[in-house]
């Protein structure tokens, strides 16, 4: 993962809830299907007009719900490079992180605005906004778990650890 | 086990510091601890960590600690769903797992129902609601897909230590209100985002409810942000579990919290004051006084889910409507917790009561709560409901409107074809 990725702010609202996420009619759908109905009850064009590299704002809450995954995982199906929000729910945090999609906590979450162009440093939970000219310090994530955000996430991680035990190699 | 310290630890650091082996955890401390149980179900289980799995090389860790329920896509509705149910049953024969629970119950209400949980056992399940187990005094919480996989393959995971609010509750409920309205006051009161803290519910109206009335408080944390609720085992909690025919742990009622812990906050609530509450769309946090609605039509009531079908949830609602009918032009289904629920309120005559007064009884499941079985909702259309979440479209239709109650004041307005206070029916 580039450490420094540049696009567009979609920002939303406090308690951005699963359902939102992966809405549940279609949670048997492929991910693809369902990643296009990420987000339409509340901005129906969000899915079909975000680009790769494209960052989303919440406020407090994010992620609130339901364990499920494709809360995350529709986000990084539609190339969201990072979630900035003011809180995060807590399994929602820690499914961004399994699936290798940056999280940041930033108090200053509500200063930026829709369309502003944003890039993130998530390594040192840098956030710089090159439309008002602004910078935010985040919270860093935990070292306990950047490891596993630098392997670029939950699975490639344990595959390290399991070949590592099993002296395997890891194809 | 007692741990030698100066100053007296919580029941969730303690359940941690047990699991992790540590003499003692503190809050924001992160620690690795080993799982005693680790529940599953067809949306977020087998289906999702079965290739995962097979791409590490790993088998599950201890198939005699996995409970695995189908619940959510039970009974299957469409090919898609069907083969999700295969594969559930395909994998949880391939992976000898020792419980499965075929279509028999919401994954919440059978860990309970068939005694899997003890007082301070470290637990984690695939679901947003896990911190149901915590009203037996388990520290429980709900994890993802990927994370699962990673706790099939290795029996442990990491867990930041969190902080500890004591909400204390005293206090005789009035006749009408329940553990429901009592969280949705807290989602009122305290918001949704009360993040990696836990929720120790105590005071003499928790000491005064049944198990099924705590499982809800606990389910509920959830809706609060919290990491997970949890209550200190009592008599009512051994009693349940000698109920299921398991022998209650040793040292069961001695997982409490110390006198002299540290809570990071503490409430206090007075339940006498509390009337039925009601949550409008699309968020539990929008919860008031069922008194304070205009009257709203509902074309649907819908008594479902692990928050609010058990057999406590069924005796409510038929208290409400003995001997009435459901309005016209409103539908009332019922969805019970587990097949044990459905056989229970059949011996004791409740279905006949809920079916004589105009109630469709629907499969036992996670059913419309979620959007994927029976009793979804159309376009405009409201609905009351005994769930837990009224998220936009959870339960159908993006442009519905699901408000939350508990099954007294679902069945009131069931009756009355709008929202309405069931204190003045069960005077009558
Ligand atoms: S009944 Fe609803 S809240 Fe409970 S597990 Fe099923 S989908 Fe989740």
């Amino acid at each position: 993962m580039t450490q420094q990725t540049k696009g567009r702010a979609w920002c939303f609202g406090d308690n951005i809830d699963t359902d939102l996420l992966a809405p549940g009619p279609y949670m048997k759908s492929s991910l693809a299907e369902l990643a296009s109905h990420c987000l339409e009850a509340i901005r129906p064009e969000f899915a079909g007009e975000i680009t790769t590299g494209d960052v989303v704002i919440g406020g407090t809450g994010f992620g609130i719900g339901s364990s499920r995954e494709q809360a995350a995982q529709a986000l990084v199906e539609l190339g969201v490079s990072a979630v900035i929000a003011r809180s995060f729910a807590r399994i929602f945090y820690r499914n961004a992180l399994n699936l290798g999609l940056p999280v940041l906590v930033c108090e200053q979450a509500g200063e930026i605005a829709d369309g502003d162009s944003i890039s993130v440093d998530a390594e040192q939970g840098l956030v710089t906004n090159h439309t008002q000219g602004t910078s935010y310090q985040c919270e860093p994530i935990p070292v306990e778990l950047m490891v596993i955000v630098n392997a670029g996430g939950l699975m490639p991680y344990l595959k390290q650890k399991f070949s590592a035990e099993n002296g395997a190699n890891t194809e | 086990m007692t741990v030698a310290t100066r100053v007296g630890a919580t029941l969730a650091e303690k359940i941690l510091a047990r699991a992790s082996g540590k003499p003692r955890v503190t809050p924001g401390q992160i620690v690795t601890c080993n799982l005693d149980l680790v529940l599953m179900h067809d949306s977020s289980g087998p289906r999702r960590v079965e290739s995962r799995l097979k791409e590490l090389g790993a088998k599950v860790f201890d198939p005699s600690k996995v409970v695995l329920v189908s619940d959510h896509y039970v009974p299957a509705t469409d090919a898609e769903a069907a083969e999700i149910l295969a594969l559930t049953r395909r994998w949880a024969d391939n992976n000898q797992i020792a419980h499965f629970y075929d279509m028999q119950g919401i994954c919440h209400v059978m860990l309970p129902q068939q005694g899997h949980l003890q007082p301070g056992m470290f637990a984690v399940g695939g679901d947003s609601h896990s911190p149901t187990g915590g009203a037996f005094g388990t520290f429980m919480v709900g994890i993802g897909a990927t994370e699962m996989t990673g706790v099939l393959a290795t029996g442990e995971i990491w867990i930041r230590v969190p902080h500890t609010y004591k909400l204390q509750f005293d206090g005789q409920l009035q006749d009408g209100c329940s553990a429901k309205d009592i969280m949705l006051m807290l989602c009122a009161t305290l918001g949704m985002s009360n993040d990696y803290k836990v929720m120790e519910y105590c005071g003499s109206t928790i000491d005064a409810m049944n198990m099924y009335e705590r499982m809800v408080l606990c389910n509920m944390s959830a809706e609060l942000g919290a990491k997970t609720g949890i209550i200190a085992a009592d008599k009512t909690t051994t009693d349940w579990i000698e109920r299921t025919g398991k022998t209650p742990a040793e040292d069961a009622l001695s997982w409490r919290s110390d006198a002299d812990c540290t809570y990071e906050k503490t409430y206090q609530f007075d339940t006498s004051a509390l009337a039925p509450m009601v949550a409008a769309p699309h968020s539990p946090q929008n919860s008031a006084p069922v008194d304070t609605y205009e009257p709203t039509r509902m074309h649907q009531a819908y008594i479902g889910a692990c928050t609010g079908a058990k057999l406590s949830d069924l005796h409510m609602a038929a208290r409400v409507l003995k001997g009435r009918k459901v309005a016209k032009g409103t539908r009332l289904l019922i969805a019970p917790a587990s097949a044990k629920t459905t056989e229970a309120a059949a011996k004791d005559g409740t279905l006949a009561t809920l079916t004589e007064a105009g109630a469709i009884m629907l499969p036992t499941g996670c059913g419309a709560c979620a959007g994927m079985g029976a009793g979804a909702i159309a376009n405009g259309e409201n609905c009351i409901s005994s769930t837990s979440r009224n998220f936009k479209g959870r339960m159908g239709s993006p442009n519905s409107n699901v408000y939350l109650a508990s099954p007294y004041t679902v069945a009131a307005s069931a009756v009355a074809g709008q929202i309405c206070d069931p204190r003045e029916l069960l005077k009558a």
